[in-house]
């Protein structure tokens, strides 16, 4: 993605050991901001904020769209936009920083080095994360990129963009729950019980693969792998080897304190509804 | 228009035979909105925050579809606090505007500890929020809970009775009585319904890890229930003096009441006994009344708000026990199970 000039180039020489780390919210901040863009715009931009740690891993945390405009040979962006939300969203959280700028559509192209450079000014090294709306490959294609400028002697030629790793870390998303962010709509959350329903189902699946893979294994269809059974008898004897009596007497001990917690708080929620019957049936006056 | 009211998950209402009001029966969050609240609220725990909900309000679906955090008030000075929160509430507005978000305010969020959010100053906020806007909506979301491995996001509104009695700040026996309104009445349950936009569950659908389970799971299968428990029953404890508390209140004032009518009763009685007297000699009768007295003033009757709402925590923190205590069990059988092979 470099656009070749003459002879002697400067190129930056290693690996960029940038590894990215990017939250649900600003995923979903960009469709967000992609679906509400205005008719004439083919694609969005906006700010990336987050914080740098010290191994040079950098957490991509929150994000805002910023109004632009591009027509074929030249961007404006606007500044004081930037500016101002910015600021906002520092009340907010003050940990949160810029570290780069988005836009939706595959691939970089050439106004691209500008808005880099634009935003260079902010930060030293600015990560540029592309989401592909369009899904142009059939899949979802989100890349990130650093940008070093190439130099010929003293004049600034290009600027290259290297591909960096991205880490999705969709922790908060699996709290939300895959299922229901999967459809349309989801007409009510999952409650408890059922939400915990579903946890056991999932490991009793896991449990049933296991035990399959380990009859294969015996029975010689498989080839063994130690790597696997050593992880597998690790993780049985992290059961707590308790003798049957204690157990027994552990378990019953915990059931009947969650029993009696139990009918404690029901105990109190009758008294509330009876006591509610009483103080506005009786009259004194 | 009238609607009927068909059974929901939680409490229905009736639809009021005036044409403004259709209540709101289903808050339709976006999933953005919801990951953003989850995101603040988790940042800035062990403080308690608040949001605004921005989005449409639509029939009788209430959509929310983006949302902002409040800075966190420093407490400082008072004044520059209040001036700064409206200022950044209407700067962020503007720029969200820009971008051609809703900037239509719905409601708003905030984050609660162990479920103790029923207060007198989230009554205020919602009588405040209702002068500008006709359904507005409160998102409790429990970020303690959570950790737990269920979602505890719901969505509040105050009935409508319960807004008219407030307004006229009496809340005496008799009246309640005549509303016939208990404290199950003060806050009712809106069903939450979660949408996206169908380029959000495609991009979802890619991303979806292949790992069987998920930090969830792993957080919902934890067997210590101890800490969690013991929580809720301090909660619970404390709420109960404060209960009692109240109750002392009324047991003081209702003793005053009938001391006093005791009092009345003995003056009537010397008063009787002073105008056949004077009947008998022949001078002017005295009035029965004297309001002048002391004894004739009427005492005022305590408010029964601070009782309702803290009847209303008790409950709640009950039917958290219940929930919790319903998954500890089976978790612990569970454990039995593995045990016994």
């Amino acid at each position: 993605m470099a656009t070749m000039g003459s002879t002697v180039l400067h190129l930056p020489s290693g690996p960029t050991g940038v590894v990215g780390k990017l939250h649900p919210t600003v995923l979903f901040n960009i469709c967000d901001s992609f679906i509400r863009r205005n008719d004439q715009q083919e694609r969005v931009i906006g700010t990336l904020l987050g914080s740098f740690s010290v191994d040079g891993t950098v957490e991509i945390r929150n994000s805002y769209a910023v109004p632009h405009n591009e027509s074929l040979d030249q961007v404006a962006v606007d500044i004081d936009y930037h500016r101002t939300m910015f600021e906002l969203h520092q009340r907010v959280n003050a940990k949160e920083v810029i570290i780069g700028w988005y836009s939706t559509g595959s691939g970089v192209s050439a106004s691209d080095a500008l808005i880099q450079d634009f935003y260079g000014r902010e930060v030293t090294n600015p990560i540029h994360l592309t989401v592909d709306t369009a899904f142009t490959d059939d899949q979802a294609n989100i890349k990130a990129y650093v940008s070093t400028p190439l130099t010929l002697g003293d004049r600034p030629l290009a600027a290259q963009f290297h591909e960096i790793q991205l880490d999705l870390r969709l922790v908060e998303a699996e709290r939300l729950g895959f299922d229901v962010l999967k459809m349309t709509v989801v007409d009510k959350l999952p409650s408890d019980l059922e939400g915990l329903e579903g946890t056991i189902e999932r490991l009793q699946d896991m449990i049933d693969t296991i035990s399959r893979y380990v009859d294969n294994v015996i029975e010689g269809q498989l080839p063994p792998d130690n790597a696997i059974g050593r992880y597998l008898a690790d993780t049985i004897a992290s059961v707590p080897r308790v003798n049957s009596d204690a157990f027994d007497k552990l378990f019953n001990d915990s059931v009947q304190d969650v029993l009696l917690v139990l009918y404690l708080a029901n105990l109190t929620r009758t008294q509330l509804t009876l006591a509610e019957k009483l103080n506005t049936a009786a009259q004194i006056v | 228009m009238t609607t009927t009211s068909t059974p929901m998950r939680s409490f229905a209402q009736a639809a009021s035979a005036e044409e403004i009001a259709v209540p709101s029966r289903v808050v339709q969050i976006d999933g953005l909105v919801a990951l953003k609240i989850i995101k603040h609220c988790k940042e800035c725990m062990p403080a308690l925050v608040t949001g605004q909900l921005l989005g449409l309000d639509i029939g009788s679906i209430l959509e929310v579809t983006n949302c902002f955090p409040f800075p966190s008030r420093g407490g400082e000075e008072e004044e520059e606090v209040e001036a700064d929160g409206a200022n950044y509430q209407l700067e962020m507005m503007r720029c969200l505007r820009e971008v051609n978000v809703d900037n239509n305010t719905v409601g708003w969020y905030q984050s609660t500890y162990m479920g103790s959010f029923q207060t007198v100053e989230l009554i205020e906020t919602f009588l405040n929020y209702q002068e500008n806007i006709k359904r507005c909506v409160c998102i409790i979301y429990d970020p303690l809970r959570s950790g737990q491995g269920v979602l505890a996001l719901k969505a509040l509104k105050l009935s409508d009775s319960f807004m008219e009695l407030y307004r006229t700040q009496v809340f005496t026996g008799e009246k309640l009585r005549e509303k016939n309104m208990t404290w199950k009445d003060i806050f009712e349950e809106i069903p939450v319904k979660i949408s996206n936009s169908v380029l959000v569950s495609a991009l979802m659908t890619e991303l979806e890890s292949d790992a069987p389970a998920s930090q969830c799971d792993f957080d919902r299968l934890v067997l210590s229930t101890n800490p969690f428990m013991e929580k809720n029953l301090e909660f619970l404890i404390e709420c109960m003096d404060d209960l009692s508390m109240e109750q002392q209140k009324f047991q003081y004032y209702y003793r005053n009441l009938s001391r006093q009518q005791v009092q009345q009763q003995s003056w009537l009685q010397k008063r009787r006994a002073e105008n056949v007297a004077r009947r008998l000699s022949g001078e002017e009768l005295l009035p029965e009344e004297d309001p002048s007295n002391p004894i004739f003033k009427t005492l005022p009757e305590p408010s029964r708000l601070d009782s309702y709402l803290i009847t209303n925590q008790i409950a709640n923190y009950c039917g958290q026990v219940n929930g919790f205590a319903g998954q500890s069990l089976s978790k612990m059988y569970l454990m039995d199970a593995f045990h016994q092979d």
